[in-house]
């Protein structure tokens, strides 16, 4: 979306509604020591010859039904759904054709975790978005805030939840790969930390200029746990164009005012009552010739 | 025969041809919510996972709590600023929000998914997420309207002991009504605020609090002219034309406010320049913000057409019938996603739970002291007749 948001923080730092609110934009976040650490996969569309082998490891392990096609013989999925956690899709750009698999991002800074208000998303230090679904009210707010489109509802069931891919976290806790990761034949999707992904995708990069010479996921809204690289540009493989900045640096100096709303307007209608309050008497002469009409 | 315990007035029930409508819409609205709790989502809704919030979040919840601000408004005009000659309008202001609340609360429990878990916010607290403060708002304010208007109910009732205690908080229930609306109304644009890659750049703005505060506030003082003018149209009420004209005098600051505030925003982020190209979003922006700005500020700012009874009828309708545009284009038809027209099960839903709050708030004036009683008044005269 082209609104500059900073320029225009900028302009209400002007004074234009006054000091505050919002806040000053959140600096790009530093990579550090823990995302660094972080469990990661790397997807090099490149190497990707779309077997699938990810699609069906994936259904395997979560055991999540197929989605056949209209004759019942094919597993078909058409895009990421409550049933279909990850899955491989085509895109074309000119005459250039790319895989590019689609799954939860796992960002560092995840809005749909930041946005629950109900804790129902979890963000593991290890790296996972993780969801608990007993505690789910089903708002679907998730859904709206993920700039991904990721969260999907069981929208057929009574009582829907929510599904995406969840990395894995219960492998990775017993020291496992993903699903999806140990699948692939081809190397084009590896597992490992942050780090190393990252070390992983530059080295590549720099080896062959046929690459686009661009990490995606490296620093887009904060930065993701799945990082891509390919040689077709990132909007024909379907990524949206992402600012640096997270989504929650846009909601959190808000959430963070509410205390201070609280005290100021509370303390503000108590400073305004006694002060039209002191002279009762007087204003309830002029009040009355106004024509109360009770 | 009319039954008068203390005051309350229960009398013969006047059944017009558009009341019977009314409560018809409203027990199919019900009976679809009902339907829905059985069936789910999926087959009575068009939601899909590329549109997961429809008509009932933009109109019933995000329009239907801003047009309540006119609650927590009133009240803080009567008894902050102790304008006490508004006084006449402070219950028929309190019980349309109290309404408006209800509904909302409802509307919620047949959206959400898992609605028997609602109570989850009480135990699982996320102070980052803006829906959990707007719960929390909602949860507490509906307390405080409800204690605000107890009073009429123990008054009707006779019931000297509550009053007594009730008149006692009064300030610091109106002081908490104003906080926590203050905070949810704006809080309703905070919750839109982290999707800027999802919302026209002719709406998404990261100062969405600020105007939907404005907008709710203005909104909330035009409800007053439109309940002056319901209660001078159905129970033959004179209508309040100096009091609502002398509050809503001060509608053109607030909606003045917004409108530089909104404009010189467009200007500095450069989307001004959305409006020269083609196509629904230019216009739906400038009928929002001609409709339901500019000619309510004109309307409200000009004593002309303030002190005439059409004229603020008029503008009220406008300032409200913006309100509900700004919040349908921010929300739902200028936000990225699946292409969606409402089902007519939800359709239903939003009707009918309208007509159960004309309901609701025409049982309410006729039992309860909501509106003096006076010879005028057609809820005696439609007693007399019968």
């Amino acid at each position: 979306m082209p609104v500059s948001r900073r320029d225009f923080l900028k302009m209400a730092g002007l004074g234009l509604v006054g000091s505050g609110l919002p806040a000053t934009p959140l600096k790009q976040i530093a990579r550090n020591v823990t995302t660094d650490n972080a469990a990661s996969m790397l997807y090099d569309a490149t190497k990707c010859v779309g077997c699938r082998a990810c699609q069906v490891a994936c259904k395997q392990r979560s055991g999540l039904p197929a989605e056949p096609d209209a004759q019942g013989l094919y597993e078909t999925p058409r895009d990421l759904s409550a049933n279909t956690w990850t899955m491989i899709k085509l895109a074309k750009e000119n005459s250039e054709i790319s895989f590019v698999k689609n799954q939860c991002m796992h960002c560092l800074e995840p809005a749909c975790v930041s946005v629950c208000p109900v804790v129902a998303l979890e963000k593991l230090e290890s790296g996972p978005v993780i969801y608990h679904p007993e505690r789910c009210i089903g708002c679907r707010y998730c859904m709206a805030a993920c700039p991904f489109g990721i969260p999907k509802s069981q929208w057929e069931e009574n009582l829907p939840l929510i599904q995406k891919c969840d990395f894995c976290a219960d492998r990775l806790a017993k020291g496992e790969a993903p699903a999806c990761g140990e699948a692939c034949p081809t190397g084009a999707l590896i597992y490992g930390t942050r780090g190393e992904m990252l070390g992983k995708a530059h080295a590549r990069l720099a080896s062959d200029k046929n690459y686009i010479q661009d990490v995606y996921g490296e620093s887009e809204v904060g930065g993701t746990s799945m990082l891509y690289i390919a040689g077709v540009g990132f909007d024909a493989l379907g990524f949206p164009r992402l600012k640096d900045d997270p989504l929650t640096a846009i909601t959190w100096p808000y959430m963070k005012a509410v205390p201070a709303v609280i005290a100021v307007m509370a303390s503000l209608s108590t400073a305004i009552y006694f002060r039209t309050h002191r002279d009762k008497g007087k204003q309830n002469g002029e009040e009355a010739s106004d024509g109360s009409k009770d | 025969m009319a039954v008068k315990i203390e005051k309350l007035r229960l009398r013969p029930y006047p059944f017009g041809p558009g009341m019977k409508l009314i409560w018809v819409l409203g027990a199919f609205g019900l009976a679809v919510a009902v339907y829905r709790w059985f069936v789910g989502l999926g087959p009575t809704t068009n939601l899909t996972d590329g549109r997961g919030w429809g008509i009932w979040i933009s109109f019933d919840m995000m329009s239907g709590i801003g047009l309540a601000a006119g609650a927590f408004t009133v009240a803080a005009v009567v008894y902050i600023f102790n304008l006490e000659k508004f006084h006449g309008i402070v219950r028929p202001s309190i019980l349309t929000g109290f309404i408006s609340y209800i509904l909302a609360a409802f509307t919620l429990l047949v959206d959400l998914g898992q609605p028997q878990r609602i109570w989850h916010l009480l135990i699982y607290h996320n102070i980052h997420s803006p829906l959990f403060e707007i719960g929390w708002c909602v949860m507490l304010y509906t307390t405080v309207l409800a204690l605000e208007f107890s009073p009429v109910v123990f008054d009707a009732l006779g019931m000297k002991a509550p009053v007594k205690i009730l008149r006692a908080i009064t300030i610091p229930l109106i002081i908490a009504g104003i906080t926590l609306s203050t905070l949810h109304q704006s809080t309703l644009g905070t919750m839109l605020t982290i999707l800027p890659y999802r919302i026209h750049p002719l709406w998404y703005s990261p100062l969405f609090p600020f105007y939907f505060f404005l907008t709710a506030v203005a909104a909330g003082m035009a409800m007053t002219v439109f309940e002056s003018y319901h209660s001078a149209r159905t129970y033959g009420y004179p209508f309040e034309l100096k009091l609502v004209s002398s509050l809503t005098k001060y509608v053109p600051y607030v909606l003045g406010l917004y409108l530089v505030v909104r404009m010189t925003e467009l200007f500095v982020t450069g989307n001004i320049r959305l409006l020269l190209a083609n196509g629904a979003p230019a216009v739906l922006f400038i009928i929002e913000i001609i409709g339901g700005v500019l000619i309510p500020i004109l309307f409200f700012a000009d004593p002309k057409t303030r002190n005439d009874q059409d004229g603020i009828t008029w503008a009220a309708f406008f300032t409200m019938g913006g309100l509900i545009l700004n919040r349908m284009n921010a929300s739902l038809i200028f936000m990225e996603g699946a292409l969606y027209f409402p089902s007519l099960w939800e359709l239903a839903v939003s009707i009918g739970l309208t007509c159960l709050g004309i309901i609701m708030y025409d049982a309410a004036v006729r039992i309860l002291p909501i509106l003096p009683e006076t010879k005028k008044s057609r809820l005696v005269q439609d007693y007399k007749q019968l």
